[in-house]
């Protein structure tokens, strides 16, 4: 049987304002997962970057729009879906930034980070209400308070 | 808490000192803003002291690189300067560790343009 997890939701305005409202929810559900500040600031990090695509690329900077967020708590590892009201884009289509053509380049970082940053991150795309991506960061056991 | 840069010449470096988020929006565009005046001044040795800044995000990191890139094209050099271990950490993981000149001693960080 799997355990029901931990569920945090919240609902944003599409506003650049709100990504430090964001930033504190992460660190407090990230505290309560159990992760050390490192994972935590990472975590932090990628919601951040996917807080900036949803509201900037997504809701293409629309206040009227939102942003939903929701984390889940699981034993093993927390998972965060980011919901806006855009039209997606393709994964396999973002460039590399660290190729030696795209490395003195301004943007295009953002999913570079948070692949690195989180152990998955997928999107999933939802004709005729937005675009959803999911990161799962584990817990390391070892890192869980006694 | 948004950015806060001050600025010192030291000999004929300008130092500037930042502290705070550099983000999309408005730390991105005063460091910008700051880069293109300080060209503007004819001031093309740049030395960017990032010891108190707080947050850096990818647009903050493009922005440095923007900074860089602005430097160099008008034949002048852009260096930074006491990065905290996360700032350090994401120019390493985005591979920007060995495209800018990086210091952790002021002194021979300024000497370091008079070399060039």
């Amino acid at each position: 049987m799997t355990s029901e997890p931990s569920v945090v939701e919240v609902t944003l305005e599409s506003d650049l304002k709100n990504l430090e409202v964001a930033e504190e929810i992460v660190r407090r559900v990230a505290g309560t997962a159990g992760f050390g500040e490192e994972s935590e600031h990472q975590i932090e990090m990628a919601v951040h970057e996917s807080m900036i695509n949803a509201i900037w690329h997504g809701n293409k900077n629309d206040a009227s729009k939102r942003v939903w967020l929701r984390f889940e708590i699981y034993k093993d590892r927390l998972e965060i879906h980011i919901r806006d009201q855009g039209v997606g884009f393709n994964i396999s289509e973002v460039p590399d930034p660290c190729s030696e053509d795209n490395l003195l380049k301004v943007s295009g970082r953002g999913i570079f980070l948070i692949r690195t940053f989180m152990d998955e991150f997928h999107v999933k795309h939802l004709p005729g209400s937005g675009t959803e991506v999911t990161l799962v960061k584990r817990i390391d056991p070892a890192q869980q308070p006694k | 808490m948004s950015m806060k840069a001050t600025i010192r010449q030291v000999d004929s470096v300008v130092v500037v000192d930042i502290s705070g988020r550099i983000t999309l929006g408005e730390g991105c565009a005063q460091l910008r803003e700051l880069i293109r005046d300080q060209l503007g001044k004819g001031n093309k040795r740049v030395l960017l002291n990032l010891a108190d800044v707080t947050y850096i995000d990818s647009s903050g990191i493009g922005e440095l690189v923007s900074a860089f890139t602005a430097v160099s094209n008008q034949g002048g050099q852009l260096k930074l300067l006491n990065l905290t271990k996360k700032v350090h950490d994401l120019l390493q993981i985005t591979k920007l560790y060995t495209v800018f000149d990086i210091h952790d001693d002021e002194a021979k960080a300024i000497s370091s343009f008079q070399k060039a």
